[in-house]
């Protein structure tokens, strides 16, 4: 198991999980989200091929209600 | 007469409202007043996800889906340039290329008036990466051809702080601002109430943002539908062209042919 840190809370997953199998497990797949990692944008084309490291830190955002 | 549209980033509006999405009592409060507003551009904060919640919970662009509205991503929350173009990115990924952003930079929590040194930044890091911006400044005319020169899409001075419903505190450099620019000038934030709407509009703005004056309001969906017209009413009363200011009184009806 590695550890992924992410929207800021520690996380354990799978060794070599991708972009997208993190969505996935997150129950979060197919909804409209985009994602970075350690502040770069990670474009959703690339979610199946990015294999995320120990350490890491994810932002998953959406959009929400906001003036 | 040919229909009084106004044009953002090559894109042709016909409502002249913007609205934001925040601090409704939920989504289909949220929809119901957007609806009424007549708004087309429609203003939405990026967070992080709640992981967790249930996938099949009802989502914002659910209720303002992108292919009805134009949908204006905001850097509220941001106080650096860093975040903000951060934010730019997701927003634009998260929307699927579209890349028309509301940039604000905020300098303090109090006032949440922008912090022009960052703002200035991220709009230039923003417009060099093919974004186009829509931007959030104070009401300084200097500032505002700034921005515009750096190439802003638009240029949006405040009325009041943020949420605040002041109104507008300085009709004469939103004047300015106007005057100056050659793009459209939309005051954002600071309307508390319908005649604020008229008279940004009379003073000859492009558009008015608003959130918390519609969001706020008792009857949300009634506030929207009442800035919906004051819009108008502004616009209309703006090309009509306003008598001048007198002194002293002068009749409405003839002197001449009095019988007494």
């Amino acid at each position: 198991m590695i550890e992924i840190i992410v929207n800021g809370e520690p996380r354990q997953f799978g060794e070599g999980i991708t972009a997208a199998e993190l969505v996935e497990e997150l129950d979060l797949a197919g909804k409209r989200l985009a994602m970075e990692v350690n502040e770069e944008l990670l474009p959703r084309s690339e979610f199946p091929g990015y294999r995320l490291s120990p350490g890491d830190q994810v932002e998953i955002v959406v959009a929400i209600g906001g003036g | 007469m040919h229909p009084d549209t106004f044009t953002i980033a090559g894109r042709e509006y016909g409502s002249r409202l913007l609205v934001g999405t925040g601090k409704y009592k939920d989504l289909d409060e949220t929809g119901e007043a957007i609806r009424a507003s007549g708004a087309e551009i429609v203003t939405v904060a990026i967070r992080r996800s709640n992981i967790g919640q249930d996938p099949s919970e009802p989502n914002l662009l659910d209720v303002v889906p992108p292919s009805e509205y134009t949908i204006l991503p905001n850097t509220a929350g941001c106080f650096t340039a860093k975040d903000a173009v951060r934010t730019c990115r997701l927003a634009r990924e998260l929307l699927d290329g579209h890349s028309l952003v509301k940039l604000e930079v905020l300098g303090d929590e109090k006032t949440l008036y922008p912090d022009i040194t960052a703002t200035l930044e991220a709009a230039e890091q923003l417009v060099a990466d093919d974004f186009q911006v829509m931007v959030y400044t104070n009401d300084d005319p200097i500032v505002a051809r700034r921005l515009e020169e750096i190439g802003c899409v638009s240029v949006m001075p405040l009325a009041a702080p943020i949420g605040s419903g002041l109104g507008i505190q300085n009709k004469y450099n939103i004047l300015s601002i106007i005057e100056n620019a050659n793009v459209p000038v939309l005051v954002d934030a600071g309307v508390g109430t319908a005649s604020d709407a008229a008279i940004a509009m009379e003073l000859g703005c492009d558009g008015v943002l608003m959130n918390s004056a519609i969001a706020g309001a008792r009857n949300p969906v009634l506030m929207a539908s009442a800035m919906r017209k004051a819009i108008e009413a502004g616009r209309e009363a703006y090309l009509a062209g306003r008598i001048p200011r007198k002194r002293y009184a002068s009749t409405s009806s003839p002197l001449d042919g009095t019988f007494f």
